[in-house]
């Protein structure tokens, strides 16, 4: 070890770690007198350091502009909080109702629903509600919609009777006196002023919460709902449904201690509890159901209550054709399935294209792989052309071609090959996205391809016949299994891009022509399903990873080459 | 291309006389022009019977008395032809005649000089001789299908109509079928602002000039060639001047294209390439999954992504701006730039950067010297890939974009919606002759990338 | 201390009217974004009120964006986003029953925002029943009604009289095109199915009536092009692509009159539908300030008489209907091509909102699924 010390005073170089590492009696070191290991491992996490830090800001950037909103659609196929939301009171009144009893839902239920109801057609998230559970039973929407009508009836007695006994006791001022604390009504004077911003939060006084707490937990709701509406409970009426439960509440509550208690505008409370009592007001179910009787089908209850829950599987099961009812999971009527229908053809459409796609692709990439690179590159133009034309403009001009009326037809009746009365029907039909949609990602199968072939030793051809092969045995034993992986990365990147596809199929795809991703479109911008939509593309996205990953396995994503 | 001397065929030429073997075919084929022609006009005989015999005629004359005067016999019979077609069918009929009369007279003098059999090796049976014809008249169809859209929409974009219908005055070739009322529509201003092109080409030559000026001063191989910078610069001028201020229904969006294309090309390019370089590293850990994200962009559904981005985007408070559109389009364009320019790098030779580096370059200089220069076909390739991406998507930016960001596409997609109006036809046909230029660049680029690889030119 | 209380709410009262007053004076913002649906239809609004408004209010600035057709999912949206980008919408009559429904919306008040009738009429009475919801805003009437080719030669001479002329495959036989949605044609399958007009959304309520509809429609599904698109109709026609078909009115008196088509218009039975404005809800006050400015004017009557010098639908207010006057480039009368006018509307269709509010989610389904199979 004395050489050692002598070295380290003259500083390390080469021969003296091949002397130490020839010695072999401590570990190897690299110049520096760093053990070689450690210094490899050093000089590998710099160079995985350096190459981390080249793609970081690109992934990054991918993460923030792309997964990041895909993550979050994909979220809406599982979300579903709109029904606990909107209807809190009954989701948690219609924990002790069972489907299975086949019974209609108690009185506390509808009483529940009620005000749950009030609330959400004030806010005007009752119609979404009910087109959200439409989704599952059909009817739910127009339901909703005439109830949210039909709710405002409810409490109406009450008011007019207390109308009746003091005028001003149903106005907003008064009940905002009555319900609200003095510093909220000092904030909203103060906010009233200037009109910046929200009115304040509502704050209870502690006698009304004392007295009449159901009350004032709905005044609390009606005034939220008037403050999001960048309006304030001093300005407008109190919802009926506020009268409807504190009639409830006089009506249950001790005389004796009512007449303490200062009412709305000085309304005798006492003298309010008995004129309430002397009106005759059906019960709330009895209510609902003279508003619309399908409130005694089990089934609309059963769907609430079965779509309660924060997350559903409700929009994966509808895209398989399933639904779920309160009975459990069922097929949906034998009219409404569709979705199997539409994978199975996407599937099968795409695969026909893949299919034309490697049969008209395949002679073209041979061809272009075969001519001087010069002609080849002009040809290629021809390749590439189609495919830097706007994907609208290509589409259209397949219509003028393939219509009845178009140029096709119209030159085989010209040349006498097709019958007048006879033409073809090439388009609004599986055959029109067909021909479209294998024209445009032609050039998609051709440039893998002739990547591919262009790395194909033309010596291997002439070898094979050299040794006997005939020209087909020469180009099927050799040159085909060298071609197979620009098949499979062309098939791979057109059958992903095919079953993505939605305008070209939309414009000449007819009703027997159209994809999954048509539908996905339609629910987006149309039916406003997007839970639906959302739970399509998940499944749709699934299937094109699922490939994606094969084609990794296959060929390597690294060896698409996209023409240059 | 003299064809006598130079044909192998000529040299193994079999019993056979050219006549006896060009004639029926080319009658054959004139046989089939006729019966297209009688079938249509309704004298079938008289089109057959004519057929064969302008076919036999030619095939005849081109092997026999105008051998050797290939473009009189074939301007010729183009002539004869297109007067039958005149007398049958008018103007129409004149340009249809001449069309058949040019396709009859090249196969006879293909067939009757030999041409058929270049390209064979000299030994080849007929039969592997009529395999190799057949199979590049197959290839060329599917040339033809490639690019028949285009056929059809270059002479729909004439159309004198408001509709994408072949009317009759069209088929007649009659002046009153076409118009230039869908370019007229295409390049209208509204309110008459007109842009300041003067102005433009000022400075585009300043800006060229400068340009040359720098690298004078800073390159070590002086100047170069003054003139294409300056021509170049000059054009980008005229173009940035007589779009500067213009406003109008399809040069607004027109600008819009221009300005997001680039915007987000630049930015998919810069990030792309950096990301490749990293990626083609050894030893990157997650280098699949790393992969599988920055594709991902190409392999999701178009609709689902324009959903997300648009309700994700909304909620950055990007939806309906510049920013989110380019970001949006950069994102798509990324998988492009990395396919490229990784497939670059896999034959990039790494002793190269290693050599620079020993004498003594940093990694930046090593970088923009070495690297840069060997890998830029591919950055330019997927450069263009996502500009395209950019300059033709319709889908993302109907969601993510607002009225202010209206592209060319998205003008397109209105107009094939709410009036179905040849102007979009206008617009493709000077698209596609732009992506021709372009095409063409990219060709000429390619090929002096290959000169300084010190390939030899293809 | 129950005197204090009602004191300081009546105070607080007065405030609130005084900050009503306030608001009247609030800065108007300068730029405005439009949507509404491209096309002919667009340029009928430029051309009417959009342009003199600017003329005479040059500080303002005013964009376009052709995002009517999906203006109810991207309203939905940039409400869910709180990024409302957009100051006044064109939509039809439903889509703005749809969007107040949900509050996506703002209700006005028509007799304050609107301006009175030439007449002196007040805007409720002017517009009359078009008011279908409280936060529309109606311009046109339009129509869907059917057209057909009258060059056919298969036909022999018939020619279409009334909408069932659609289901004739023996007498017109020929490829149609309809709308790829159920409103209209659900309507029209029934009528010709012999339903009476009166009793056709009572019938159309039942199971098994929707399912007598789709019979109907069953019998021509496969010579039917479904359009999606107003334009495609006109186009197919034009083309022979199909032989008879239904769009809006406007559509096709531009295929006749303007690109002298054969086509000639079948004013039977055409369904009667409005388009208007909606206001966003939840606008900031100066961009809201600006847009009421806007409406007041564009839908006052003379500028909504002038919107038919371009296009040929029916002002939606009374008192604009004497003032219709001729076609702006073409020069002839636009009264006769209105769906409004008389000799037009011997058999007409009346639409019904509310009854399409309430199943339109319904049919939508079973209509796509019936498409699908």
């Amino acid at each position: 070890m004395t050489d050692a010390s002598a070295d380290r005073v003259t500083g390390p170089t080469p021969d003296t770690a091949i002397r130490d590492a020839e010695r072999q009696d401590g570990p190897m070191l690299a110049a520096d007198g760093t053990p070689l290991k450690s210094a490899l491992g050093k000089a590998l996490r710099r160079q995985k350091l350096r190459a981390l830090m080249l793609i970081a800001p690109l992934l990054l950037f991918i993460m923030v502009t792309f997964i990041a909103p895909i993550a979050d659609m994909l979220f809406r196929s599982v979300e579903n909080d709109i029904v606990s939301q909107t209807l809190p009171r009954t989701v948690v009144a219609l924990d002790d109702w069972e489907y299975d009893s086949g019974e209609v839902p108690s009185e506390e239920v509808f009483e529940a629903f009620a005000r749950d109801l009030a609330i959400a057609a004030e806010r005007k998230d009752h119609t979404r509600l009910g087109s959200r559970l439409n989704y599952e039973t059909t009817g739910i929407s127009s339901l909703f919609r005439q109830s949210g009508r039909g709710v405002d009836e409810i409490g109406e007695p009450q008011m007019d009777a207390l109308e009746e006994l003091n005028e001003d006791s149903i106005e907003p001022f008064a009940w905002a006196a009555f319900m609200g604390t003095e510093d909220w009504a000092a904030e909203v004077e103060a906010w009233d002023a200037d009109q910046q911003g929200l009115a304040p939060v509502f704050r209870p006084n502690n006698e009304a919460v004392a007295a009449f707490p159901e009350t004032v937990q709905l005044y609390s709701a009606y005034a939220e709902t008037a403050r999001i509406a960048e309006d304030s409970a001093w300005d407008e009426d109190p919802f009926p449904i506020v009268f409807h439960v504190f009639a409830q509440e006089l009506a249950e509550a001790d005389p004796a201690r009512l007449a303490d208690i200062p009412g709305p505008a000085g309304l005798d409370l006492v003298a309010a509890r008995e004129a309430i009592a002397a009106l005759d007001i059906p019960s709330t179910r009895d209510a609902f159901l003279e508003i619309d009787e399908d409130w005694a089908d089990p089934e609309v209850w059963g769907t609430i209550k079965a779509f309660s829950s924060p997350y559903t599987a409700g929009y994966y099961l509808a895209a398989m054709d399933l639904a779920k009812t309160p009975a459990g999971v069922e097929p949906v009527d034998e009219d409404q399935r569709i979705y199997r229908t539409l994978f199975l053809r996407t599937m099968v459409l795409s695969l026909t294209i893949t299919g034309s796609c490697i049969l008209l692709g395949y002679p073209i990439a041979w061809l272009l792989a075969n001519l001087p690179l010069r002609t080849a590159n002009v040809l290629m133009i021809l390749v590439l052309l189609p495919f830097w034309t706007s994907l609208l403009v290509r589409t259209s001009a397949w219509k003028v071609l393939l219509q009845q009326q178009g140029v096709i037809n119209d030159i085989l009746v010209w040349a006498g090959l097709v019958g007048d009365g006879s033409r073809l029907v090439l388009i609004n039909n599986a055959t029109g996205t067909i021909i479209a949609m294998t024209h445009i990602l032609l050039p998609f199968m051709i440039l893998p391809l002739y990547s591919v072939m262009k790395t194909i030793d033309p010596s291997y051809l002439r070898a094979a016949k050299s040794l006997g092969a005939t020209n087909w045995t020469a180009f099927w034993r050799v040159y085909f299994p060298n071609s197979v992986p620009g098949i499979g990365a062309g098939s791979i990147l057109v059958f992903i891009l095919a079953i993505g596809y939605y305008i070209t199929p939309e414009i000449v795809g007819g009703t027997k022509g159209v994809f999954i991703s048509n539908r996905i479109a339609y629910h987006i911008s149309s039916s406003l399903n997007w839970g639906l939509a959302a739970a399509l593309g998940t499944m749709l996205l699934a299937l094109v990873l699922l490939l994606y990953w094969l084609y990794d396995r296959m060929v390597g994503i690294d060896n698409v080459k996209l023409g240059g | 291309m003299s064809d006598v001397v130079s044909n192998p065929a000529n040299a193994l030429k079999d019993d056979r006389s050219p006549v006896a073997f060009a004639m029926p075919l080319t009658a054959v084929l004139g046989l089939f022009f006729g019966y297209l022609v009688g079938q249509a006009s309704g004298n079938l005989l008289v089109g057959l019977i004519l057929g064969a015999a302008i076919g036999a005629g030619a095939a005849y004359l081109a092997a026999t008395a105008l051998a050797n005067n290939r473009t009189y016999g074939r301007l010729g019979i183009i002539a004869l032809c297109g007067l039958l077609g005149l007398l049958a069918g008018g103007l129409g009929g004149l340009v249809g005649g001449a069309f058949l009369g040019a396709v009859l007279s090249w196969v006879a003098y293909w067939l009757a000089s030999g041409d058929y059999r270049r390209g064979v090796p000299p030994y080849a049976t007929s039969g592997q001789v009529l395999w190799h014809n057949a199979f590049r008249f197959i290839c060329g169809l599917i040339f033809f299908f490639l690019i028949a859209p285009i056929i059809v929409i270059i002479p729909l974009s004439f159309n004198a109509q408001d509709f994408f219908t072949f009317t009759p005055e069209m088929l007649r070739l009659s002046p009153e079928g076409y118009s230039l009322k869908h370019y007229r529509d295409f390049l209208e201003l509204a309110g008459g602002s007109g842009g300041h092109p003067l102005y433009g080409i000022l400075g585009g030559v300043i800006f060229g000039g400068v340009i040359i000026g720098l690298r004078a001063l800073l390159s070590e191989d002086g100047p170069g060639k003054v003139w294409p910078p300056i021509l170049i610069f000059g054009l980008l001028g005229l173009l940035i001047g007589a779009l500067w201020g213009a406003e109008g229904d399809w040069i607004s969006p027109l600008k819009s294209s221009l300005t997001i294309a680039p915007a987000a090309t630049a930015l998919s390019v810069a990030l792309g390439t950096l990301a490749a370089i990293g990626l083609s590293q050894s030893h990157v850990p997650g280098r699949q999954l790393i992969m599988a994200i920055m594709i991902s962009p190409m392999i999701v559904p178009l609709i689902i992504s324009a959903a997300g981005m648009y309700f994700f985007y909304s909620r950055l408070g990007l939806q309906g701006t510049w920013i989110g559109v380019v970001l949006a389009h950069a994102a798509l364009g990324i998988p492009f730039v990395i396919i490229t320019v990784t497939a670059t790098l896999v034959g990039f030779d790494r002793s190269l950067t290693r050599a620079s580096a020993n004498l003594g370059a940093n990694p930046v200089r090593t970088f923009f010297k070495v690297q840069m220069p060997l890998i830029l076909p591919g950055v330019i390739s997927g450069a263009l890939f996502a500009f395209i991406t950019s300059f033709d998507e319709v889908v993302v930016v109907l969601f993510v974009g607002s009225a202010g960001q209206k592209t060319l596409p998205w003008q397109m997609f209105i107009g094939l919606r709410e009036q179905i109006s040849p102007t979009i036809l206008a617009v493709a046909t000077i698209l596609v002759v732009v992506s021709i230029a372009l095409l063409t660049t990219v060709e000429l680029l390619r090929r002096r990338s290959e000169r300084l690889r010190g390939m030899s030119p293809g | 201390m129950k005197l204090t209380k009602t004191l300081m709410a009546s105070t607080a009262l007065t405030l609130a009217a005084g900050g009503a007053f306030a608001e009247a004076h609030v800065e108007m913002a300068n730029d405005m974004t439009l949507v509404s649906w491209g096309g002919a239809y667009q340029a009928s609004q430029q051309n009417a009120y959009v342009e003199p408004y600017l003329e005479m209010n040059p500080e303002v600035t005013a964009t376009w964006d052709e995002s009517s057709n999906e203006a109810v999912a991207k309203m939905r949206a940039m409400a869910e986003a709180n990024n409302i980008t957009w100051d006044l919408v064109d939509v039809v009559a439903s889509d703005a029953i749809r969007l107040c429904d949900e509050g996506l919306a703002m209700e006005v008040d028509h007799d304050e925002l609107l301006a009175p009738g030439d007449d002196g009429s007040d805007p409720t009475d002017d517009f009359g029943d078009l008011l279908v919801s409280d936060c529309f805003i109606p311009q046109i009437v339009y129509s869907t009604t059917a057209a057909y080719r009258n060059d056919v030669e298969e036909w022999g001479g018939e020619v279409p009289q009334d909408i069932c002329a659609l289901f004739d495959l023996e007498t017109f036989p020929g490829q149609r095109t309809l709308e790829r949605r159920p409103i209209n044609n659900m309507e029209w399958a029934l009528l010709c199915d012999g339903v009476a007009k009166e009793d056709i959304y009572d019938v159309l309520e039942t199971e098994e009536g929707q399912d007598r509809a789709f019979a109907k429609l069953d019998t021509i599904k496969d010579q039917v092009i479904w359009w999606s698109a107003a334009a495609e109709p006109p186009q197919l026609l034009a083309d022979g692509e199909a032989v008879i078909g239904s769009s809006y009115n406007g559509r096709w008196f531009s295929a006749i009159e303007e690109q002298d088509q054969p086509i000639s218009m079948l004013w039977d039975a055409q369904v009667f539908d409005l388009d208007g404005w909606v206001i966003p809800a939840g606008l900031p006050e100066d961009r809201l300030a600006r847009v009421k400015d806007f409406v007041r004017f564009a839908t006052d009557t003379q500028r909504l008489a002038d919107q038919a010098a371009y296009i040929s639908y029916g002002p939606a207010r009374m008192s604009s209907a004497p003032l219709v006057g001729d076609h702006a480039e073409l020069g002839i009368a636009m009264g006769p091509h209105m769906p409004t006018a008389p000799e037009n509307s011997q058999n007409v269709f009346v639409y019904n909102y509310e009854w399409w509010a309430d199943y339109r989610d319904d049919l939508d389904a079973k209509f796509q699924a019936w498409l699908a199979q």
